[in-house]
């Protein structure tokens, strides 16, 4: 009953969404008001009518009613109730459900908060935003239906694939969605000021909250992601290079690059055209990820049914979003006023070379991703474009981009002072320099290059310090000056600060970490001991389990550092009922030097167990280096002269007036 | 400095990073670049010692032989013909006989596979899509237990 109801609602989405196409645009061009306000209550009723849905599936995952289709397939009554509901989204059609309901929620949060937009643009925006809805409700219902029914129902469901049984793989989803569907705003601004013609700084004003958003969002969907595929998957990685983390990873660059580009719109006016060029590329990076993931077409560990219908569905999608917004965009860009001049040496030109940097990695990793693909299309052979590919590529256009970071910030708008800029920074090479030695002199048999890698995260880290040092006068002003000016400094400078400071952490965990990660293989029985780098392992003994709805054996380890016991590591390997099937569980232990990390392996003949042992020295900063990222992006979203709906005046000093 | 030379810097700084990314992708993919063979492919083509490739198969029902420790040896085979291999570490979770496997190694001159790293993704259900295609390339008639492109949920 709810699920018909829940179907009934998805047709009327589709229906609205229509609706909010056709009325607003066709509004907006002969200039009717009341045509152009269909699109707000249009908005929000398509995102009601959505959840509804959603909240349907997801009672039919919680009562595990087996009589439809898509809770057989992949759901089970002795699962956890979190893995029940998180495992709406676990599969194809579920997870494209979600997509739509976020698609829907940040239409609907622009026709609510978006009251100072002008009305005209509003409408184009909506429109533009619904014809992306429709085409992927239209995907959903015709070859993706998550209501279809089964007759007659199966007495149990097959059961959610264990490896996704897991609290952080419940939650990635929705975060990840959140920031790559999150793009389609910045996209529907993109093609609403083609159609209208017509683009200014207040344009730039109104994008970056939403493009900032979703770029917060992405960046900790990725993070989580890798999180969990580091203490899941059991092989000490947190990065495979694998398509589908790259489809995510993708947007990701573009979107960073677009947050940056918006900026010296909205504070010079410069870079318009390019502005809108990228919001129309991040958006088709993230309609590309989506292709990647959801036809099958990469063999993946991720891969999902392969359904011919879908994929040519949704490469019909992609073409028609990119292709149509980027031949609009060759039509209108060139009426657009070109912007405010600058110097090569200036604020605006440093966020240049980063646009130029991250543009062109994630064009390095769109090659690496679909260069197989294409291969095997055009010549028939298989081949596999793995790490050492984006070693190679990605990360040497890294080092620029990382060198340039903290300069930049300090070069005026306009015309810089290099020179200056260096002076003020000299204490941040020192301290690279001081890390760079400590580092050789410590690990001088490891690669040559890694120290310097560890040097330029922290000055990377060092820099975003001295720029607050600098902002706030540390050193020239007296202390009450100094916390006055703390408490005056924008939230948007705390942010900007914080998510540079983020990316020199991750920069340091991951050079540490790949460079000097320790591993050790050995068959050990009970009573056996093993050393990793300074701690003594004991292996003490194995037991059986029950767990909730799989049987464990629990190996368990007492790891002793310098005679004393530190921790007791308890890395498993389970069997699930339904579907059968074996995950490794690990056994980590944390500290700020780094994590030691163990799994166990195969029974060996005569009562021993195969045993990994990792040293992962500073692998946390990755992840605490995105979660930095990711709260100063909430910081940054929390300044008044950013949020939605404030009055652009906060600021009178600004030079560029909104409309 | 004027308009023209400021978009001559632009336009100049724009195309030499793309150049460096342009020889960067081309000497990668010369180099790194790794081709997937079957154990057909080997002996119709020959693959030369030393050459990292990626084998995939099927684990010959009864050839895996563990107990020396870490090190283990098994057979791919794609009902045809046959590569012995050896592994030294921990096989993954989905790793079992009868079932597909891809290893990543080299070749030695005898003919066998020495894997740096064992994928097998799969459940009981399903085969990596290459190894899939690969078999059925070569006539090999896959069971209903053993078709491609069932791998349910996933990460998204």
């Amino acid at each position: 009953m709810f699920v018909e109801f829940g179907h009934f609602a998805l047709i009327l989405a589709l229906l609205v969404a229509v609706v909010q196409v056709i009325i607003p645009a066709i509004g907006a061009s002969i200039k009717d008001e009341r045509m152009m306000r269909v699109a707000d209550p249009a908005a929000v009723s398509q995102l009601f009518l959505i959840a509804i849905a959603f909240f349907a599936l997801m009672h039919a995952y919680a009562t595990s009613d087996f009589s439809v289709l898509n809770v057989a397939e992949n759901s089970h009554s002795t699962k956890p109730m979190i893995y029940k509901l998180a495992g709406v989204w676990g599969n194809h059609e579920g997870s494209m459900l979600l997509w739509v309901l976020i698609l829907a929620l940040f239409g609907a949060a622009v026709a609510v908060f978006g009251n100072n937009l002008p009305v005209t643009l509003k409408a184009r925006v909506l429109a533009v935003q619904a014809s992306i809805a429709v085409a992927f409700l239209l995907f959903s219902l015709l070859t993706s239906n998550p209501f279809a029914r089964l007759d007659p129902a199966p007495a149990d469901g097959r059961g959610l694939n264990p490896i996704l049984q897991d609290p952080a793989l419940a939650f990635h989803p929705p975060f990840l969605y959140t920031g790559y569907v999150g793009f389609s705003i910045a996209f529907s601004f993109a093609i609403a000021a083609l159609i209208e013609g017509r683009i200014d700084a207040a344009w730039a004003r109104w994008v970056r909250p939403w493009t900032l958003a979703a770029w917060m969002f992405l960046t900790i969907g990725i993070a989580m992601g890798s999180w969990w595929a580091y203490y899941e998957l059991g092989w000490g990685g947190w990065w495979f290079w694998d398509p589908v983390e790259n489809a995510s990873f993708m947007p990701w660059l573009a979107g960073t690059a677009l947050l940056h580009s918006a900026l010296v719109m909205e504070k010079r006016e410069a870079l318009k055209i390019w502005t809108v060029l990228l919001a129309i590329l991040t958006f088709s990076l993230s309609l590309m990820g989506t292709f990647i993931v959801r036809s099958g077409v990469l063999t993946s560990v991720h891969s999902f049914a392969v359904d011919p219908a879908r994929g040519v569905f949704i490469l019909a999608i992609l073409v028609l979003f990119t292709g149509g917004g980027l031949a609009l965009f060759a039509l209108r860009a060139r009426d657009m006023q070109a912007g405010g001049l600058f110097q090569p040496i200036s604020r605006e030109g440093s966020l240049v070379l980063n646009n130029l940097l991250l543009v062109t990695a994630a064009a390095t990793v769109l090659v690496g991703t679909l260069y197989p693909m294409a291969l095997e299309g055009l010549t028939g052979e298989k081949i596999s474009v793995g790490p050492p590919f984006f070693n190679m590529t990605f990360g040497p256009l890294m080092i620029p981009l990382l060198i340039a970071l903290p300069i930049g910030p300090m070069l005026a708008w306009k015309r810089g002072d290099f020179a200056g800029a260096m002076q003020r920074l000299a204490f941040a090479f020192g301290l690279a320099i001081v890390a760079l030695v400590a580092v050789f002199a410590v690990e001088y048999r490891g690669p040559w290059l890694a120290p310097f890698g560890i040097a330029l995260g922290v000055y990377v880290m060092a820099g975003a310090a001295i720029e607050w040092a600098n902002r706030v006068k540390v050193g020239s002003a007296s202390v009450d000056e100094i916390v006055r000016r703390a408490k005056n400094l924008p939230r948007s400078a705390y942010g900007t600060l914080l998510a540079h400071f983020g990316i020199g952490m991750l920069v340091v965990g991951i050079v540490a970490t790949s460079a000097y990660r320790e591993e050790h293989i050995q068959a050990m029985k009970p009573g056996e001991k093993l050393a990793v780098n300074g701690y003594d392992i004991t292996f003490t003994g194995i037991d059986r389990a029950r767990g909730p709805n799989y049987v464990e054996d629990i190996a368990d380890f007492d790891v002793k550092r310098d005679g004393s016991t530190v921790a007791q590591l308890t890395p498993s390997k389970r069997l699930y009922d339904a579907p059968p099937q074996s995950t490794t569980e690990s056994g980590i232990y944390a500290a700020w030097r780094g994590d030691l990390y163990l799994v166990i392996g195969d029974p060996q003949p005569g009562g021993g167990y195969a045993v990994r042992a990792y040293f992962n020295p500073l692998v946390r900063f990755i992840w605490l280096g995105a979660l930095i990222m990711f709260i100063g992006g909430g910081i940054s979203l929390s300044d008044r002269r950013l949020r939605v709906g404030a009055p652009a005046k906060a600021r009178p000093s600004i030079a560029v007036p909104a409309e | 400095m004027t308009r023209k030379q400021k978009r001559g810097v632009l336009i100049g700084g724009g195309v030499a990073v793309l150049a460096v990314a342009l020889v960067l992708v081309l000497f990668a993919l010369k180099d790194s670049i790794v081709f997937f063979h079957t154990p057909s492919d080997i002996a119709e083509k020959g693959v030369p010692p030393g050459q990292r490739i990626r084998l995939g198969g099927l684990v010959e029902n009864g050839s895996v032989v563990r107990g020396q420790g870490t090190t283990i040896t098994f057979k791919v085979t794609d009902t045809l013909k046959e590569i012995p291999v050896t592994f030294t570490g921990v096989l993954p979770d989905l790793f079992k006989e009868g079932q597909g496997v891809v290893a990543e190694g080299t070749l030695d001159a005898n003919g066998n596979f020495k894997a740096d790293s064992v994928l097998a993704k799969h459940d009981e259900n399903y085969m990596p899509r290459d190894v899939a295609k690969a078999l059925e390339e070569k006539g090999v008639k896959l069971g209903a237990s053993a078709h491609p492109g069932q791998l349910k949920a996933s990460m998204p």
